[in-house]
């Protein structure tokens, strides 16, 4: 039987092992976490006490995907706690338990690697008390906890009313809800009500019900600065018409969108593509979940930022792909319903970008002593300098001579911002600048796992 | 607020069971199941020095993407701490144990 491996247990991943298996292949699950559900349903380590409170309406569905494996049993290879670090072909390099490193060989791979926050730097982005958007929200569904007891919360997707939402209902100190890319364009959400009506009436109820809540909510801001003496004390921000506020806050969650996580697919040897409605790059994937090199597939955000709903109607739909391409017969009528289902949720996710537009003018505002490199403090004039006296035109050279995207996050945090800021230089579109290739391992790993390994082998 | 207040606030009552560990030596405490990101700012403004300047990081993305978050516990070990527990007995080294 062929050895199918998915990577990333949230619902792209959890959704295409429960097809595999209900296909009767016995799929690999291998995930980083403990428990499964990705970053969006993360667990807390100890179970869900109160799923309905922190989730709001997405706990039903957290529930459902969290009691998945439980429910198909060993029909699912399930490793959890076990990072991939390399991809040779198809062989992988895994540790597990953070100390335990082992190979597996796979026929076939489904790459659910997800997203992350996307980052832009500003002023005081990295005192103590800044934290992501995706960070604020699981400090609170898997520790029940918030990232401060005064919080601001700042974004340009839909993940800001979200996290609004459930600090509120969660009983947090919200003392803001800044969406920097203003009320104007949410106008296209009106056309997008007849694409996916369930999920705008959703965030019109978030809105409301924020706004019910008293918590402060505003729209539009050219300028943002976190301000305080070692920790967050508060926050600057200028809105549309140039009037600056300060507000006091210990907290600020704050990012800008979503960006997949690709240094999977790119060892892999999936061929990239420039997405321009989230100006990302991303492993090429066709509309029935193949990637560039036969026999790798992807599903999820991890290929086209969608969001948690398409993850688990992209999981299924690859998962008969592979399915297919294995010699199954594939129940037509189920593809076609989940065609449909995804071509209608497309159309809803272009409307939703157009709704949260990139907030360029945020980078217009960046001094030369701004810190870029968050790993290792690299400031936004290392990268100007380095355009300016050497000729850097792009991105992996800039890499070389500034360290710019070569610190142990490995450019998740900075590419995307020292992408743009390269651009801008060069006054040429971002895509023309290139984009960071990936090197193993793509996360730390201990020096002594591998060697260790090594040594066994030989 | 003051410069030593923990930067984290719990809103939701933890059922696990007390857990006593160590910052720079003095004694904390935290609930089983609480992550040691969790445990070390419910006690902390902030998890470590950063290498390159004189200020402080308090994590950042909590999903082991930005490596923000790792610290050094007494024994020398290194822990990313948003992924990994708190443990009786820990020691999570800061600013340094006093001497």
């Amino acid at each position: 039987m062929s050895r199918i491996v998915v990577i990333g247990a949230g619902p792209a991943g959890l959704r295409t092992v429960e097809c595999l298996a209900e296909a009767g292949l016995r799929p690999i699950l291998i995930d980083e976490s403990r428990r499964p559900g990705g970053q969006i349903y993360r667990q807390p380590p100890n179970g869900v006490p109160d799923a309905a409170r922190l989730y709001g309406f997405e706990a039903s569905k957290a529930t459902a995907l969290h009691a998945l494996l439980a429910r198909l049993g060993d029909r699912v290879e399930y490793r959890p706690d076990t990072l991939v670090w390399a991809i040779e072909g198809k062989r992988l390099s895994l540790l597990t338990g953070g100390n335990q490193h082992s190979f597996i060989e796979a026929d076939a791979l489904v790459l659910t690697t997800g997203a992350m926050d996307r980052i832009l730097p500003f002023p005081g982005w990295t005192l103590p008390g800044v934290y992501t958007l995706g960070a604020a929200q699981i400090a609170l569904k898997s520790q029940g906890v918030a990232i401060g007891r005064r919080v601001a919360l700042v974004g340009a997707g839909p993940l800001l009313p979200l996290v609004t939402h459930q600090y509120r209902k969660a009983g947090a100190e919200l003392v803001l809800s800044l969406d920097v890319t203003g009320l104007a364009p949410k106008l296209v959400l009106a056309g997008a009500m007849l694409a996916n009506p369930k999920t705008v009436a959703k965030g019109l109820f978030y809105l409301a019900r924020n706004a019910l809540g008293g918590v402060p909510q505003r729209f539009g801001a050219k300028s943002l600065q976190a301000i305080g003496d070692g920790r967050v004390e508060g926050l600057v921000w200028q809105d549309n018409a140039g009037r600056s506020h300060t507000i006091a806050c210990d907290a600020i969650g704050v990012s800008f969108g979503l960006r997949s996580e690709i240094q999977l697919a790119d060892l892999a040897g999936c061929a990239m593509a420039f997405d321009p409605l989230t100006r990302q790059w991303q492993p090429e994937r066709s509309p029935e979940g193949r990637s560039s090199v036969a026999g790798v597939y992807l599903a999820g955000d991890g290929a086209v930022i969608g969001g948690a709903d398409v993850a688990e109607l992209a999981g299924p739909r690859t998962a008969l792909t592979v399915l297919a391409d294995l010699g199954h017969k594939v129940d037509p009528a189920r593809l076609a319903h989940l065609d449909s289902a995804l071509a209608r949720q497309r159309r809803f996710r272009v409307a939703l970008e157009h709704a949260y537009p990139f907030p360029a003018a945020l980078l217009d505002t960046l001094d030369d002593a701004e810190i870029l490199c968050r790993c290792e403090g690299i400031t936004v004039g290392t990268l100007r300098a380095a355009v300016r006296g050497r000729d850097v035109t792009e991105i992996n050279r800039l890499k070389a001579l500034t360290r710019i995207g070569m610190g142990r996050c490995q450019g998740r945090v900075c590419g995307q911002a020292a992408a743009e800021l390269l651009a801008r230089e060069r006054a040429v579109e971002v895509e023309a600048v290139g984009r960071l290739r990936s090197n193993p391992p793509v996360k730390p790993v201990p020096l002594q796992a591998p060697l260790a390994a090594s040594e066994d082998a030989a | 607020m003051t410069q030593t207040a923990p930067q984290f606030h719990r809103l939701v009552a933890s059922s696990g069971a007390l857990v006593r560990f160590l910052i720079d030596g003095a004694p904390a405490e935290a609930r089983v199941g609480d992550l040691l990101i969790t445990a070390i700012l419910l006690n902390r403004p902030n998890l470590r020095r950063f290498e390159f300047a004189d200020t402080h990081r308090a994590g950042f993305c909590l999903m082991a993407g930005c490596q923000d978050c790792w610290v050094t516990l007494a024994d020398g070990q290194r822990l990313r701490t948003c992924s990994e527990l708190v443990q009786d007995g820990m020691h999570v080294i800061i600013d340094g144990a006093p001497t």
